[in-house]
């Protein structure tokens, strides 16, 4: 049987191999080399949650009908009976209700979603913390970014398809901040919904742009972004006969196919059993669009949210005093729309977007780097890191301050009030104290690679002294500890030469410098081989 | 060995044994609760007498003697009606546990016999909205696609899509409705308590309220997706994603990334 089996494979391979020559490139992808961490799976959760996304949606367009024609409801939903719905609600009930299976398929839909949109952000923060965007992989984080981005598109057009009163009030919401754009608001808001909100064609429109344009996308990106990481290779963290010129790990054939093959099941299975339990996006509960009413806990899925917060952060009048909604010429410029749901997104993404090229030009460090920074050896990177979630996370919960305020009895005002300083407070003091915690962690390394590991082992000497034995590390763990950097700020010319003479660019070298301080100012330096060897030679007298 | 002796010591009988015993206390749970329900109210002029003496006992504090109220601490209650009353009383608003942004609903204080004189003596000050009858208020007869439409038009704002409530200014809030009793939801409406606006019959009309009550009751049923996380929509559906479904799948990959050596 097993003869048997092997030689049809292999027979199977050869017709195959000798009409395209594709053993080269199979052997090449086989014994590719990756190595080996959990977090290195995170990107993967999004790649998996991404395909169930595909397979769950090709069901759902077997009976979803994008249309905005009103049609009366008769279906065996008792409190919907005779109420008047766009095609496209009807037909979500439809699925939800009577194909079997359908409202199963629906909800691991949307679970895979929220889901797909979760693991992107914590593989780009996986990313960001060990420095996995450094040169040359700068152009895959822009590739990388744009996923997330479409990502958060995809979602949006997908959320709002049902045409209930949840995502309509969402809708309505893009369309009031599309109008706050001066002069052309007016114009693009017309272009997108066909006249008037909410017009006839919306639905439609974004179903075209949910099942075709976004997934395509997407998928063109995934394909790139997957060849730059083969191109690249992978990164690896620190360890012993790890460096920025070779890579340490297994390869793909046989240890990750089953890895990652085995783990594709862990997904959907965990995405099914989730979706099989608990009740997402229940459309039945909102009913269909209406633009009268608006119901308590109306939010956008978690990863609009922050707009949504940013949104209701916003004062209308600044310090009660300067109004944010400006008359000029009989036309209205509404900064309380325009700055927390276009500037401030704009600012934060664009930030998100050109980082690896902030910190390579504040820097000034222009190698290639293959291995991974231990987020502690990158204090500032890391604070950075920590204050953009925590401004994220402070949007994200003024976004949901009503369901905050009901569940722990708080004041609706003045958690709003709260927020409002905290936006700028907050982040600022996650900085600050995410440094002092990389700090303390880099002092400890230290003491560990001088003095060892504390055994809780107490000896007392002949003269009565007291000692605790320290065990010295091992080389491997050493290297792990003092193979960083050290990185001193930027030195430059002095601003006049001997001569006395004013040097060109000075100020652009000093505000340069400036930066560089910011990194690199304030550091611990990894112990060396003296400070060891010394520390050695105390330890043994 | 006889057959009772052989499946006495078979292994699912303490499962047997303790399923029969939970049914047995339920039973007579049910039986108990349902017997003190079914009691008649009908208000009289002895009831008249007995729910003065109970308002000057527990409400007069400060509602006055005379229940004309104490300005900035308690409202007059000449003509609120024995429904303010059933209402306010019956859901436990009344007495006040303790000052707050709202009265908080608790555990009942007083029976449904004295709630009921309360409520007569309440009415005999001036003519107010009545407490509704069990026709006006059964679900059954309610039509739940109209409640559905007159809920979120009128409603949903504040207490939600499907009643799981929602918070107002100031640490004021939207209550749940689910546990609401239908004669609870009906005399709310009637007199809006706290917060809450009136919804009399030239805005609602009793068919209304009896649709809207059937609409909130369909929810009894649960959601047919599952676990519905409060129905208090996509903030707790995020926070699950992140927890239970990213958690159990990131917990997964280091399992998977543990080496094996």
């Amino acid at each position: 049987m097993g003869a048997r089996l092997d030689s049809a494979a292999a027979g199977t391979a050869n017709y195959i191999d000798e009409r395209t020559s594709i053993g080269g490139f199979v052997k090449f992808f086989a014994r590719k080399l990756f190595p080996d961490h959990w977090s290195f799976m995170l990107g993967e959760i999004a790649l998996y949650s991404f395909i169930v996304l595909l397979l769950s949606g090709v069901f759902l367009t077997a009976f979803f009908v994008p249309s905005m024609t009103i049609v009366e409801y008769d279906g065996p939903l008792a409190t919907m009976q005779g109420v008047e719905m766009s095609e496209a609600f009807a037909s979500t009930l439809h699925m939800s209700f009577e194909v079997p299976g359908g409202l199963l398929m629906r909800q691991i839909h949307h679970w895979a979603a929220l889901l797909f949109t979760a693991a992107i952000v914590t593989h780009m923060a996986r990313v960001f913390f060990t420095g996995a965007f450094r040169k040359p992989r700068e152009l895959n984080w822009l590739v990388g970014f744009t996923l997330m981005i479409l990502s958060l598109a995809a979602g949006f057009s997908g959320y709002s398809l049902p045409d209930d009163v949840l995502s309509g009030n969402g809708l309505r919401i893009i369309e009031g901040v599309t109008r706050s754009i001066p002069i052309v608001g007016e114009y693009i808001s017309y272009w997108i919904f066909g006249g008037e909100f909410p017009g006839e064609i919306l639905i439609p429109r974004l179903f075209t742009m949910h099942i075709l344009l976004v997934p395509g996308l997407i998928l063109v990106l995934i394909a790139l972004h997957l060849f730059l990481v083969f191109l690249h290779k992978h990164t690896q963290y620190p360890g012993g006969g790890r460096t920025h010129k070779n890579v340490v790990g297994l390869p793909l054939f046989p240890v990750y196919t089953a890895k990652a093959g085995g783990f594709f099941f862990v997904v959907f299975g965990i995405v099914a059993l989730v979706a099989a339990i608990f009740t997402i996006n229940p459309v039945w509960n909102y009913g269909p669009y209406d633009p009268s009413p608006v119901s308590a806990g109306t939010q956008p899925d978690w990863y609009i949210l922050f707009v949504d917060g940013a949104l209701r952060l916003m004062p209308g009048w600044l310090f009660d005093v300067i109004p944010m909604e400006w008359e000029i010429w009989g036309y209205t410029l509404s900064w309380n729309l325009l700055v927390p749901a276009l500037i401030l997104p704009g600012l934060f993404f664009g930030f998100l977007a050109l980082y690896p090229w902030i910190e390579a030009w504040a820097t000034g460090d222009r190698g290639e780097k293959h291995v991974l920074d231990r987020p502690r050896n990158a204090p500032v990177r890391t604070g950075i890191g920590v204050a953009l979630i925590t401004f994220y996370v402070v949007l994200v919960m003024e976004g949901s301050n009503d369901i905050i305020a009901n569940l722990f009895h708080l004041s609706l005002n003045d958690l709003t009030y709260f927020f409002r300083i905290g936006i700028f407070v907050l982040p600022a003091l996650a900085f600050w104290i995410t440094r002092r915690i990389c700090f303390g962690l880099q002092r400890k390394d230290r003491e560990l690679v001088l003095h060892g590991k504390e055994t809780g082992r107490i000896v007392r000497h002949e003269h009565g002294e007291y000692v605790e034995v320290h065990e010295p590390l091992t080389d491997e763990e050493r290297w792990v500890l003092i193979q960083h950097d050290d990185i001193a700020p930027l030195e430059i010319e002095p601003e006049f030469n001997d001569r006395g003479v004013r040097r060109k660019g000075y100020r652009w070298d000093r505000f340069k410098q400036w930066l560089s301080r910011i990194y690199f100012e304030k550091r611990i330096s990894p112990v060396t081989a003296e400070e060891l060897a010394e520390a050695q030679e105390h330890g043994h007298h | 060995m006889n057959a009772l002796a052989r499946h006495r010591y078979h292994r699912a009988a303490p499962v047997v044994l303790v399923l029969l015993l939970l049914a047995l206390i339920a039973g007579i749970a049910a039986a108990v609760s349902t017997a003190s329900s079914a009691e008649a109210t009908t208000a009289t002029a002895d009831d008249v007498t007995e729910g003065q003496k109970l308002f000057a006992a527990n409400c007069a504090s400060c509602h006055g003697l005379d229940a004309q109220g104490t300005d900035g601490v308690a409202p007059s209650l000449v003509g609120v009606g024995a429904a303010a009353v059933d209402f306010q009383v019956g859901t436990g608003r009344m007495p006040m546990q303790a000052s707050g942004p709202q009265a908080i609903a608790k555990r009942p204080q007083f029976s449904e016999e004295e709630i009921s004189q309360l409520a007569a003596y309440v009415a005999s000050l001036g003519a107010g909205p009545a407490i509704p009858t069990a026709e006006q208020v059964d679900p059954a007869l309610g039509d739940a696609a109209n409640g559905m439409e007159l809920f979120r038009t009128n409603c949903a704002m504040c207490h939600g899509s499907v009643g799981g409530g929602g918070a107002l200014t100031q640490g004021k809030y939207a209550p749940n409705l689910w546990e609401t009793t239908p004669t609870h939801i009906y005399e709310a409406m009637l007199v809006g308590p706290q917060s809450m606006p009136v919804f009399n019959d030239a805005n609602i009309d009793p068919e209304g309220k009896r649709d809207i009550i059937a609409y909130l009751k369909a929810q009894d049923e649960g959601s047919p997706g599952g676990l519905r996380l409060g129905s208090i929509g996509p903030v707790a559906e995020g926070m699950w994603g992140w927890l239970v479904a990213l958690g159990l799948i990131i917990a997964s990959t280091v399992w998977i990334g543990a080496r094996s050596s």
